[in-house]
C-alpha cells in the first residue's frame, strides 16, 4: 500500500516539476511548483517525519510560493506568454540534463544500500532538544547563525525593495 | 522506511527532480522562472537528506536538522531574490536575462 502511494506521489512530483519548468504561462508554472512542493511534503509524511512535513507545508507552500506569486502579480502581465528558448538550445539542454541524470542513475543502481527495518523516528521533541543542545552533536551554533541570516535577509530585502528615496533620484538626474 | 521501496528508487526520483530543475534553469530566460527551477533543485537535495537519514541512520536526527536548515536558507534566499527582482523591474522595466547588463546601483 505504501509502495503504491510512494509511486503515485513520485509521479506527481516529477510530472508537476516538469510542467513547472515547461509551462509557458508564468502563473501556471508557479502553481505547478506549489503542487510539487505539496507532494514532497506528502513524501515526508509518508516516512513519519511529521514536523519536517509541516515545516515544508508552512514555509514552502505557505511562504515561498506566496512570495513568488506576489512578485509574479507585481511584475508579469498575466496574459502574456513567456518567451521560449530556441529549438536547438532546448534540445541541447534536454540532452545535457538527460545525460547527467543517466550518469547519476547508473552510479546509484550499482550500489546496494542496506535497509534497516527499525521503526524509530525523529520526533519533534528530539528536533527541539537537538536545536538547543550545546553539547556534542548539538545544533545551537547553526541555529543562531540561521537566525542572524534570516534577520539580515529581512533587512536586506526591505532596503533593496524600497529603492532610493525620491529626492536622491531627482538629485542624480539633475 | 517504506516497505517495498529501496533507497535506490528514492535516489532516482530525487536525481530526476534535480535535473528537471537544471533543465529549467538553462532554458528559461525569465528571472522568476529561474528562481522556480532553483527551488526544484533545492528540494531534490532536501529529499536526499531526509531519505538517506531515514534508511541508513534511522536513530539519528541529523538529516532532518539539515533539511530544516536548507528550508530556512531557501526562504531567506527567496525573499532577497524577490526584492532584487522587484527593484530591477522598477529600474529597467524588465525581468528578462538579456536586458540585464548593469550591476551599478
Amino acid at each position: 500500500m505504501e509502495a503504491v502511494l510512494f509511486y503515485i506521489i513520485s509521479a506527481i512530483i516529477l510530472g508537476t516539476g516538469m510542467a513547472a519548468v515547461a509551462s509557458r504561462h508564468m502563473m501556471r508554472s508557479v502553481i505547478f511548483l506549489l503542487f510539487a512542493l505539496l507532494a514532497l511534503a506528502g513524501l515526508y509524511f509518508l516516512v513519519d517525519f511529521n514536523f519536517l512535513g509541516a515545516v515544508q507545508l508552512t514555509v514552502y507552500a505557505g511562504g515561498i510560493v506566496v512570495l513568488i506569486i506576489f512578485s509574479v502579480l507585481l511584475i508579469h502581465h498575466i496574459e502574456s506568454k513567456l518567451s521560449e528558448a530556441s529549438k536547438s538550445r532546448k534540445w541541447m539542454s534536454a540532452l545535457l540534463s538527460l545525460g547527467g541524470a543517466i550518469a547519476f542513475i547508473y552510479v546509484i543502481i550499482q550500489n546496494v544500500f542496506p535497509a534497516y527495518a527499525e521503526s524509530t523516528t525523529t520526533t519533534t521533541k528530539t528536533v527541539g532538544e537537538k536545536l538547543l543542545d550545546y553539547g556534542e552533536g548539538g545544533f545551537i551554533l547553526p541555529f543562531e547563525v540561521i537566525s542572524i541570516l534570516l534577520l539580515a535577509s529581512m533587512i536586506g530585502a526591505i532596503v533593496i525593495a524600497k529603492g532610493e528615496p525620491k529626492q536622491t533620484i531627482k538629485a542624480n538626474e539633475e | 522506511m517504506i516497505p517495498g521501496i529501496g533507497l535506490n528508487e528514492v535516489l532516482i526520483v530525487s536525481t530526476l527532480l534535480f535535473f528537471i530543475g537544471v533543465y529549467g534553469f538553462i532554458t528559461r530566460t525569465n528571472l522568476i522562472s529561474m528562481l522556480i527551477s532553483v527551488e526544484l533543485c533545492l528540494n531534490a537535495a532536501v529529499l536526499n537528506f531526509v531519505f538517506i537519514n531515514k534508511y541508513l541512520y534511522p536513530d539519528k536526527p541529523e538529516g532532518v536538522m539539515y533539511a530544516l536548515f536548507i528550508i530556512a536558507v531557501a526562504a531567506a534566499e527567496t525573499a532577497l531574490v524577490v526584492a532584487i527582482i522587484v527593484n530591477l523591474y522598477k529600474k529597467i522595466n524588465s525581468v528578462e536575462v538579456h536586458d540585464m547588463d548593469t550591476l551599478k546601483y
